[in-house]
């Protein structure tokens, strides 16, 4: 059937488009869907390895909910620090919050 | 005290003096003059007590008195100094210490000592009187305190401390030294006055004239000592083999042995020093300085150093005489001795300064000196010049005295006269007493008066020892030298003392005290007695009776004695002759010459007494001949041709380079490569901050995208490393 | 079966072409909207792996929150009147670069690792994953820790969230 290379292109490809979304939008929150690509790519990829090598452990799984639970506090955070952002300098385009200099 | 230590000791008490005045004493003036005259009295006590012990000595020649100390290392050997008492020495100490001695007692009165200070008297100008009013409430002008009193004895002690070095040494070095200290205080007494250009002038042509003469007596020294390595009397000049040699040694110059040139360099330091022609311009100068440095430097001891210079080292002159033929040294000697004396009593006869004929006179009779020494009469010349000594020191203090008896005047009346012209003065028998007749004692002395004057026995013995040796120009020109030495005394003693007084000041003139009066009592008694000592045996009448001492003495203090001259009639009746005519001629024209009359002298020569009084014209001979070009070649060659063209010129041109290197250096290196590696420095510095500040944008996109680049970049670099280099 | 293959390849197909639109979209919406496509795909994805339960929660967590939430704070933070410019920055084609570079870099250790074309094994005998993950996630010798950390990891990025959030007044 299905080797797990497949799935590990797949995981492979849909990272590498998150993350040049992460490095080339200029908004922020576009930089934040790109992240969330990455994380599912990640997600895909320990599901495929625990489905073909270890199906009758449940790590795998168990370590995807973390992921999950990770990812989702992280954007929580994420998104309102964006709208903090916004509040100040009313952008939230990246290239336009360089405070992070000297 | 051992005579030894004693001789040793003479000279000091001056030098001490001269440094205790100049430190200590300068400001109290009582003091000072005690100081010195002590110091030449003590000096005075030496040398009596010396030559005392001297005449007391059986063969004093040959077992002087004498002390040696060595001095210079030269090599393996030393060079000795010290001091020798022989019989020439003996009689020189004699006339030194006197001299000295009365001059310096003479000095506090001539100065004015306990005179009030002068109203405007400036140090370096004669004193010009001070302002006294008597009980009456009458304002009288009486002579002023020298202001400069203490520094004229200290350069006084300094001058006898000089002399005697000369006397006493036994050796042409320290001589030299005792010569060149005596030619320092010449310097320093003739400019005296300093402030007055005169005295300026005259004492450095002093200086320079006898520095001339002194330049080749140090070659005559160095080239004896060269030649014998030595340089002490007994060694050289007293050695017959040494003698012998020098006179065998040619020199190839001009044909002369070493002796003979040793002997004209000497002569030569005599040439200056004693004013002979031609460096005889000197000393007639020289009478800008006060009366006792006249008396003391330029009659009675420092020129008479060269005399006894001469007399000193005649075995070495003499050497290689035979037959009576004269040497080299000795035909120039009586050339130039006769010539002077002759020349300056020419010049004298014009003259009109007191002082000026007296210089001109000390001219003459050292001419006489050096004549009588160069027709090989040792004893005659030694003896003139002890007479000499005593006499023209007698006739400077007297005319000393003379000028402070009209200078009285002229402060009493305020007249506006030269107290020293003659032709100003007169009749001051009247008003001077005690100067006139001492004077008239020196002149009488001067012009060869016979029997009671020492003159007289020693130019006659001159003029018999011309005579018998058969130096017929000598003598002629001595003898007619002679006759002109009486017409011009006369002539300076008539228009002085006789006759009537020619100015208000001359009338108003006044004796001079004790401290003046005294040495020239003292000096007149030599002046009469001294020619005793030397009266030649077959003199009629009184010839024998007093054996002739001076002979015997001195005669022996060479090594072969001078014989005695066989006595005749001719040379003693041209003596008489030309003295008593001489002195009569004077006093027949001069006895009554009134007040503006003009010298008659002047209507009988005409225009040679024009040529008389300006000296034959060779001061402005050297003048043109010497000074002029030296100055011209210091002014304009060496000043400002080679000073300041050449070596300024050279110095601004390398200031000049230097200013461009350091430019060149500024501008090409220190700007562009120093400055400019610096600047360099500093901007790309600036640059890479710059261009490397984007990296720091505060991005965060393009700083993961570094991260991310960067990590990619090890990784290929580790994964290179790790796999292929193995 | 082929089957399988062929439902793989087009969910796969939808997925990264869904997120490819994520990221170039002009429209930040458009790019909301695709991405809840993409995470739809990922979770056939997941139940294609037979992890159902994974399936729903990926679709109940990331699309019905994390998604919803990005949508309104895409609406929180639009300027209307503004032009919403370039949407790539600057530096995008080093950004290309490394996602070409990145991707090249996995499928190249994907490959050295030699279990690469594992084949799918079959499913053991008393496969019930919800149970089995149920009973990991609170068991003390399987994951609760990391659980319980999660669960405060939750609840700080809540706190946290309002806090900067917060408007000053």
């Amino acid at each position: 059937m299905i080797p797990i290379s497949w799935y590990l292109l797949f995981s492979a490809a849909l990272f590498s488009i998150g993350l040049y979304g992460v490095l080339a939008r200029k908004n922020a929150i576009a930089i934040l869907m790109g992240i969330e690509l990455m994380l599912n790519a990640v997600n895909v990829n320990l599901i495929a390895f625990w489905r073909y090598l270890s199906p009758e452990k449940i790590d795998g799984q168990a370590f995807a909910v973390i992921v999950f639970a990770t990812a989702a506090a992280e954007v929580a955070v994420g998104l309102a620090i964006f709208i903090s952002i916004y509040r100040r300098r009313h952008t939230v385009a990246a290239d336009e919050i360089d405070l992070l200099k000297w | 005290m051992s005579t030894e230590l004693l001789i040793w000791l003479i000279p000091l008490p001056p030098l001490l003096s001269f440094f205790l005045i100049i430190l200590l004493t300068n400001r109290n003036k009582g003091i000072s003059h005690t100081l010195a005259v002590g110091a030449a009295a003590l000096s005075w006590i030496g040398s009596m007590v010396v030559i005392y012990r001297a005449f007391q000595m059986e063969h004093l020649r040959a077992t002087p008195f004498a002390s040696s100390i060595p001095w210079l290392p030269t090599g393996i050997t030393w060079l000795r100094i010290g001091v020798l008492v022989d019989p020439l020495t003996a009689v020189t100490l004699f006339f030194v210490a006197w001299t000295i001695f009365m001059i310096f007692i003479y000095s506090v009165g001539y100065h004015n000592f306990g005179q009030p200070k002068g109203d405007h008297d400036k140090a370096g100008l004669p004193p010009h009187g001070a302002t006294i009013s008597d009980a009456h409430g009458h304002s009288h002008i009486i002579p002023s305190i020298e202001p400069m009193y203490s520094r004229f004895f200290a350069f006084l002690g300094l001058f006898a401390f000089g002399m005697y070095t000369l006397v006493v040494s036994d050796n042409l070095l320290t001589l030299f030294i005792g010569w060149e200290i005596m030619g320092l205080c010449s310097y320093l007494l003739i400019g005296f006055w300093y402030a007055k250009p005169s005295a300026r002038a005259a004492m450095i042509k002093a200086f320079i004239t006898t520095r001339v003469g002194d330049v080749f007596m140090l070659l005559g020294i160095a080239y004896l000592y060269a030649s014998t390595g030595s340089l002490n009397y007994r060694e050289t000049i007293y050695n017959p083999e040494v003698l012998h040699q020098l006179v065998q040694t040619p020199t190839g110059f001009l044909g002369l042995s070493a002796a003979a040139l040793i002997g004209i360099l000497l002569f030569i330091g005599t040439v200056g020093k004693s004013a002979q022609f031609p460096l005889h311009v000197w000393l007639p100068d020289a009478m800008e300085g006060p009366t006792p440095v006249s008396a003391m430097i330029h009659a009675a001891t420092m020129v008479s150093a060269g005399i006894y210079l001469v007399i000193r080292i005649y075995p070495l002159l003499a050497a290689g005489m035979e037959h009576g033929q004269l040497t080299p040294p000795m035909i120039m000697m009586a050339i130039i001795g006769g010539f002077s004396a002759l020349f300056a009593a020419t010049i004298a006869l014009a003259q009109n300064d007191i002082k000026r004929v007296l210089a001109y006179s000390t001219i003459s009779q050292l001419g006489y000196m050096i004549a009588a020494l160069g027709i090989g009469a040792y004893v005659a010349a030694t003896f003139h010049l002890i007479t000499h000594a005593f006499f023209k020191a007698l006739l400077f203090l007297g005319s000393g005295s003379v000028i402070h008896g009209m200078e009285h005047g002229v402060l009493h009346t305020g007249e506006h006269v030269d107290p020293q012209d003659m032709f100003n003065m007169g009749g001051l028998r009247k008003k001077m007493p005690i100067t006139f007749w001492t004077f008239l004692i020196g002149g009488l002395a001067l012009s060869g008066f016979p029997i009671i004057t020492a003159g007289f026995w020693s130019k006659d013995e001159i003029l018999a020892d011309a005579f018998a040796h058969q130096q017929w120009v000598t003598f002629f020109s001595l003898a007619f030298g002679a006759l002109i030495t009486a017409f011009y005394t006369m002539r300076q003693i008539s228009l002085t003392f006789l006759g009537e007084p020619r100015s208000k000041s001359a009338a108003h003139a006044k004796e001079t005290p004790w401290t003046m009066t005294v040495p020239l009592i003292i000096l007149a008694v030599f002046a009469i007695g001294a020619g005793w000592a030397g009266i030649p045996r077959d003199f009629p009448l009184i010839g024998g009776v007093i054996p002739n001492w001076f002979h015997e003495y001195v005669g022996h203090s060479l090594i072969e004695a001078p014989e005695t001259i066989q006595f005749n009639f001719i040379p003693l009746l041209t003596s008489l002759i030309v003295s008593i005519g001489g002195l009569g001629l004077g006093w027949i024209v001069y006895k009554q010459i009134g007040a503006g009359v003009p010298d008659p002298m002047q209507q009988l020569l005409g225009p040679v007494y024009k040529v008389l009084k300006n000296k034959y014209y060779v001061d402005e001979f050297y003048n043109k001949v010497f000074v002029q070009p030296a100055q011209w070649f210091a002014e304009t060659f060496t000043y400002l041709w080679i000073d300041r063209k050449v070596i300024d010129g050279f110095l601004h041109w390398i200031a000049y380079v230097a200013g461009i290197i350091g430019n060149a250096f500024r501008n090409y290196i220190d700007k562009p490569i120093v400055n400019g590696f610096g600047d360099w420095v500093a901007e790309t510095t600036k640059k890479l901050g710059s261009a490397l500040r984007p990296i720091q944008s505060g991005r965060i996109q393009q700083y993961m995208i570094l991260a991310l680049v960067s990590i990619a970049a090890f990784t290929a670099l580790f994964y290179y490393l790790l796999v292929y280099v193995r | 079966m082929p089957i399988f293959e062929l439902i793989f390849i087009l969910v796969a197909a939808l997925t990264l072409g869904a997120a490819f639109l994520v990221v170039t979209s002009k429209n930040l919406i458009h790019s909301a909207l695709w991405l809840v496509v993409a995470l739809f795909g990922v979770a056939i994805v997941f139940a294609l792996l037979n992890a159902g339960f994974l399936a729903v929660v990926q679709v109940v967590i990331y699309i019905g929150a994390i998604a919803i939430l990005m949508i309104f704070t895409i609406m929180l933070t639009r300027f209307i009147t503004q032009s919403t410019g370039p949407r790539f920055n600057t530096n995008w084609i080093w950004a290309l670069i490394i996602s070409f570079l990145m991707f090249g870099g996995l499928i190249w250790i994907f490959n050295s690792w030699p279990g690469i074309n594992t084949q799918l094994p079959p499913l053991p005998a008393d496969f019930d994953p919800i149970r089995q993950l149920g009973i990991a996630l609170v068991s003390p010798n399987a994951y609760v820790l990391p659980f319980e950390l999660a669960s405060v990891l939750l609840v700080a990025a809540l706190i946290g969230a309002i806090i900067v959030a917060w408007e000053r007044t």
